[in-house]
């Protein structure tokens, strides 16, 4: 009964952690398949994840927070388009440079307007963070292992921006795959000429594409700091953006697949927590650096092609000069 | 491969920079007037923490040394057409391997022996490091930017792991190795100068500059000197082309890979065994990434990366007298301008290099190619 209880505490961990890197990765996935490589991931949730705790100190607003959340990357996200698309500059380095100035404009910027040395406060107020919803009957529930406990832990008792992120993986399925939208825009990420032939432009398909992976990343960034967490720290994403990239690359550029890999990603991370100096049967102690490793590891196998074979769009990372 | 427009060579190479570098200058003044400082006021403070004395101009050419080390090793990979997002984790791995010879032999052997040993030492990790995402992109088609970035994560996993598991000293608290033994600190600039009667404030600058150096010259002549250079940077620039003159691109870009690594993973002599003293967490502390703006903005050539290192050091140095001296910035505002500056150099340069050619009708390229500047990571 206490392994049962363990598993259930852990996978709900999970789904909290995923939410982020599936918030970014399905962001990655709009941009990806549009054809502009999403190394931004980290800078523009970093981004949100400051605006949405400054707003929201300030204002008491969860809901202001989370608009400037949206707000902040959306305006990142403008800066990569028009780097990488009106100005054709190289995609890599526009995201890198995102990247690198919003890690150090958020403390800085912190440290201006609140003083706490480059964090912003402490959101404790009623209204200033997205706290977990509980369903009807969720506490009755949990003193009955199962399924009371698995409704209690994993259904309810998430927040607002969990569930959305869960609705979003058969949303944006449905507008990649099932719309006008979505066909030309990964038409656009596979081959712009032809797109272009067709009389459709492809400056405005990557910029809404990109704009929409702005969005997402500023919901991403939001949960980091007013759902997550209470206030935004330095260097908070740590790396998420990165491993959302990952994630997108491991699930193919497909929305169920990258879904599962965020569950895979997000289960190691929650794994690492528990098993942080138990002893485990037959393998003794495994280090926790090694477990925190594993997603990258398995990214790296599979771009190998040694666990299955991912293939990108194929006009990715190449700006696109229309013919004069 | 060639930017959507041509210019003259002093023009490309020393006023565009220029124009990106002020570009970025002048935006982060934008941001020192929203902090509510004054940017004239910023920018004396940063000149002056950074070359008014002999202290800062240490300093500064001891965080120069670092991004000497990283830009190289950007640049070498970028001839090849490569771009190594994985300079970080080269410098930190082979920085371990450094560190582990000074460990080993610094109470044991002479500098003349333990330094060697410990730049072969630093170069075989880095380059080893770098081995498995050149392997995988020269093989397998793994998009080396992508495998770079995972290596870095792997490379901060493992070696949290060696420091707080292994190399860490019995009965201490932070993850640290116990100090070198005293052979293997590598002499600082002041110690040396003292010996041939100059005097000079003490600084953390040290002995690894004068081999940065060293190893500026040595890629310049590799790159531009070499039969090995030649076939580097035609790969690097077609790689059908390559192929016809008999040059494989699939071993260029793991010997380039396996240089890059090397070239970064020499920071360790400066950080560690010029002033740390020891292996510590995080030693790299960004530098492979600043190695990427000091690539770019010293265009891929040894002399330019001489000059944007020392440009970034002093940027490093001055950016902690402002914070010391300005109570609403903190040294965050250095990370600011390097992102300003990749992204001026690296990712706008269009916005300036356009209307620049405008000025010289004669030499627009007939027909524009899309990548500007950089060639397009594969």
């Amino acid at each position: 009964m206490e392994t049962y209880t363990l598993i259930v505490l852990t996978l709900a961990a999970t789904i909290r952690v995923a939410t982020p890197l599936l918030l970014a990765a399905i962001a990655g996935m709009f941009s990806e398949r549009s054809g502009v490589v999403d190394l931004g991931l980290e800078g523009k949730m970093l981004g949100a994840a400051f605006a949405a705790a400054a707003v929201s100190a300030a204002t008491g607003s969860a809901w202001a927070g989370l608009g400037a959340g949206i707000a902040a990357a959306v305006l990142l996200a403008l800066l990569l388009a028009f780097a990488t698309v009106s100005q054709r500059g190289n995609q890599v380095v526009a995201a890198m440079a995102i990247n690198i100035m919003v890690a150090g404009l958020g403390p800085t910027l912190a440290l201006a307007w609140f003083n706490l040395g480059g964090q912003t406060p402490q959101l404790d107020g009623p209204g200033q963070r997205f706290t977990s919803l509980v369903w009807p009957w969720a506490s009755t529930a949990a003193e009955h292992p199962f399924p009371g406990l698995l409704y209690a832990q994993l259904l309810s008792g998430h927040n607002l921006i969990v569930y959305a992120a869960a609705a979003l993986v058969p949303a944006s399925a449905w507008v990649l795959f099932r719309t006008r939208f979505g066909l030309r825009l990964r038409a656009v990420g596979e081959n712009p000429h032809a797109v272009d032939t067709a009389g459709i432009s492809v400056t405005g398909l990557r910029y809404q594409a990109i704009l929409i992976s702005g969005v997402l990343c500023g919901v991403a960034g939001t949960y980091l700091s007013t759902a997550a967490s209470a206030g935004f720290t330095r260097d908070m994403t740590a790396g998420k953006g990165y491993l959302a990239l990952a994630a997108l690359i491991f699930g193919k550029w497909k929305p169920y697949p990258t879904l599962f890999a965020c569950l895979l990603f997000a289960f190691t991370d929650a794994l690492a927590s528990r098993l942080q100096g138990v002893a485990l049967p037959l393998v003794g102690v495994i280090p926790v650096q090694a477990i925190l490793a594993l997603p990258y590891v398995l990214t790296v196998l599979l771009l190998a092609g040694f666990v299955g074979k991912a293939t990108a769009p194929a006009a990715i990372g190449v700006p696109y000069a229309k013919e004069k | 491969m060639s930017a959507s427009a041509k210019l003259p060579r002093w023009a490309e190479r020393g006023l565009l920079p220029l124009i990106n570098l002020a570009a970025a200058l002048i935006l982060s003044g934008v941001v020192v007037k929203i902090l509510g400082e004054s940017p004239w006021a910023a920018l004396k403070l940063l000149v002056s923490g950074a070359l008014g004395t002999q202290e800062g101009i240490g300093y500064t050419l001891y965080y120069a040394t670092n991004f000497i080390f990283t830009g190289l090793g950007v640049a070498v990979a970028y001839h090849a057409g490569l771009f190594n997002i994985g300079c970080e984790g080269q410098a930190y791995v082979g920085g371990l391997g450094s560190g582990l010879v000074a460990l080993w032999l610094g109470d044991r052997a002479p500098l003349l022996v333990v330094l060697p040993v410990a730049i072969m030492a630093g170069a075989a990790f880095g380059a080893a490091w770098a081995l498995i995402p050149a392997w995988l992109q020269a093989r397998r088609g793994s998009h080396i930017v992508i495998t770079t970035i995972m290596f870095n994560f792997i490379a901060a996993s493992l070696m949290t792991y060696l420091l707080v598991n292994v190399l860490i000293k019995p009965g201490q608290q932070s993850p640290e190795s116990r100090e070198f033994g005293a052979n293997a600190f590598l002499p600082a600039a002041h110690e040396l100068f003292a010996k041939i009667g100059i005097t000079f404030s003490p600084s953390p600058w040290n002995l690894a500059f004068a081999i940065a150096l060293l190893a500026a010259a040595l890629v310049w002549v590799l790159v531009w000197r070499t039969r090995w250079g030649y076939a580097l940077r035609v790969a690097g620039q077609n790689q059908s082309a390559a192929v016809y003159a008999g040059i494989s691109p699939s071993r260029i870009i793991i010997q380039a890979m396996l240089l890059s690594g090397a070239l970064a993973g020499c920071l360790g002599l400066n950080e560690l065994l010029g002033s740390q003293h020891r292996i510590l967490i995080d030693f790299p502390s960004g530098a492979g990434f600043v190695g990427i703006a000091v690539a770019l903005m010293g265009r891929n050539h040894p002399v330019g990366i001489l000059v944007a290192a020392v440009l970034f050091g002093a940027l490093a140095q001055g950016g902690s007298q402002l914070a010391f001296d300005l109570p609403k910035i903190n040294r965050d505002m250095v990370v600011v301008i390097q992102g300003l500056v990749i992204l001026f150099c690296g990712a706008l340069e269009n916005v300036f290099r356009t209307p620049l050619a405008k000025l010289w009708p004669g030499r627009l390229a007939r027909s524009p190619q899309p990548s500007g500047g950089m060639p397009v990571p594969r």
